[in-house]
């Protein structure tokens, strides 16, 4: 295991955060949150590149959904700075919010519209033109071809789920912030969310993924986060357990094996 | 982000109300069901004396306006807080001043449709001479609407993630409302009675004045209660 803001060795370092622009997809610098009394998170540093995706890992109440919410920009950091992609998350938040797409615990879908209507309103609040063939095609890539006219408050949870993809396939964030992507999920819905991480990858993007499921993850993550009572540290993936293992094996043991939630 | 971008936002927003209210039509129809309950039992409260009742009707409309409004509000953002809308909501580009603007649009329309109903009503039960000043009405009705709605639009936001919001609601959007509603109920009284004096114009300016200074304040403040 090595503190995340060991990874120094990239080069400029998480200091980078308050500086000048940095081409990191994500670097945050002594981030501190706290509710209350409360701290949810205490001095978090770390660096995520573009094209790499990290697996956030922690027991329930960690921190989790408290760090992606910073780098969502929907909460503030009590202390500390950050940036996604040069843009620092407080001063540069309405420009953040451009790059920046989540899947929420939460679907964050209107119940009374269609699952066509929830695309169409995410599309122009993008201020992009929702036409029929685009909000089609995003259903289809998320196998909700056929569903477009069905009021969202009629799915099951994972097909609400399904739509909140697909509105996240609409918005093409350069980060992708995604908490319990697996939640709801069949073995179709994990390959679709998978694909679509390798995708991002692909295309030089980046992605956070907070998940109590690592070993369907650990397919695509370039890196794990262990997150515990605000303190986050970063487990080494390439570190092959005891009786050696496929890729996926490798952290999802290490992780386990470091008592994750 | 450009203002036609931005227009399309809080075109977007408003869309997204009315579409779900006209879907369900459960908040319209309590909102009206309140509203007519409230000119009844103020009508049985006054008594049958025409005159009491004429006289008293101005407030009485608003006063009407302002419950039915309150519950119309909170249901705005608790649509927001199902589902997790609200954060979906604060994670699209730009500003979030398209997202007040768009909630007041629709807040409005809705408040517009309720007096559609309403104010026919009182007439017939407080025995108002609605047509004569219908023009003059129609403007103390909508400048005061603004207002209301403007307020009401923004305290509802600063109240919806508080647990005890339908009571905060009030206690916050009430006190703020006095000059609003004193103005409206001025205007509405004279132009009911005649306008001899020639007091309906100068209360309307007024309200002009109170709904550019409403609005303004709260696009510039809905950013930092709609936050965190």
């Amino acid at each position: 295991m090595r503190h995340p803001s060991g990874s120094h060795s990239h080069g400029t370092g998480a200091a980078g955060a308050g500086g000048g622009r940095d081409d990191a997809a994500v670097v945050l610098d002594g981030v501190a949150r706290r509710y209350g009394r409360r701290w949810a998170l205490r001095g978090v540093s770390l660096r995520l590149e573009p094209g790499e995706v990290a697996a956030l890992v922690g027991h329930n109440g960690s921190g989790k959904t408290t760090l992606l919410r910073i780098l969502a920009t929907t909460l503030r950091p009590t202390r500390g700075s950050g940036s996604v992609f040069g843009l620092d998350l407080v001063r540069d938040a309405a420009a953040v919010r451009g790059v920046v797409g989540m899947l929420g615990h939460s679907p964050g879908l209107y119940g009374d519209l269609t699952a066509g209507e929830n695309l169409v309103f995410a599309l122009r609040m993008m201020g992009r033109k929702a036409t029929d063939a685009v909000v089609a095609d995003a259903l289809e890539q998320v196998g909700l071809a056929r569903e477009a006219d069905g009021l969202v408050r009629t799915f099951s949870a994972g097909m609400q789920r399904r739509v909140a993809l697909a509105r996240l396939l609409l918005r093409r964030p350069r980060l992708a912030l995604l908490d319990e992507p697996y939640a709801s999920f069949d073995a179709d819905g994990v390959e679709r969310v998978n694909a679509y991480l390798a995708g991002l990858k692909a295309e030089g993007f980046a992605a956070v993924v907070a998940t109590h499921d690592l070993p369907k993850a650990s397919a695509v993550v370039d890196r794990v986060w262990r997150i515990d009572a605000g303190v986050l540290t970063e487990v080494e993936v390439g570190a092959a357990p005891v009786g050696g293992g496929r890729p996926r094996d490798i952290v999802a043991a290490n992780v386990e094996g470091r008592g994750s939630g | 982000m450009s203002m036609r971008t931005e227009a399309g936002r809080i075109a977007a927003v408003a869309w997204k109300d009315l579409m779900t209210e006209w879907r369900t039509k459960a908040n319209f129809n309590a909102v009206v069901f309140l509203a007519v309950l409230t000119l009844l039992l103020f009508g049985f409260a006054l008594g049958p004396d025409t005159n009491a009742l004429r006289a008293a009707a101005a407030g009485v409309i608003w006063l009407t306006i302002l419950f039915s409004g309150v519950l119309a509000f909170n249901r705005s953002y608790q649509l927001e807080l199902e589902h997790g809308a609200l954060e979906a909501l604060l994670l699209y580009p730009g500003s979030h001043k398209s997202l007040y603007l768009g909630k007041l649009l629709a807040n409005l329309a809705f408040v517009l449709m309720v007096e559609l109903v309403t104010v026919p009503l009182a007439a017939v039960l407080y025995d108002l001479p609605l047509l004569g000043p219908l023009g003059g009405l129609a403007l103390v009705l909508f400048l005061g609407t603004v207002g209301f709605v403007a307020l009401g639009t923004f305290y509802a936001a600063m109240a919806s993630r508080i647990r005890a919001r339908e009571v905060l609601l009030p206690l916050l959007l009430f006190p703020m409302l006095v000059p609003v509603i004193v103005a409206a109920v001025e205007a509405t009284s004279a132009l009911l009675s005649g306008d001899a004096m020639g007091d309906a114009g100068s209360w309307m300016r007024l309200l002009f004045v109170f709904d550019v200074v409403f609005v303004t304040a709260s696009v510039l403040a809905f950013e930092h209660v709609i936050g965190e």
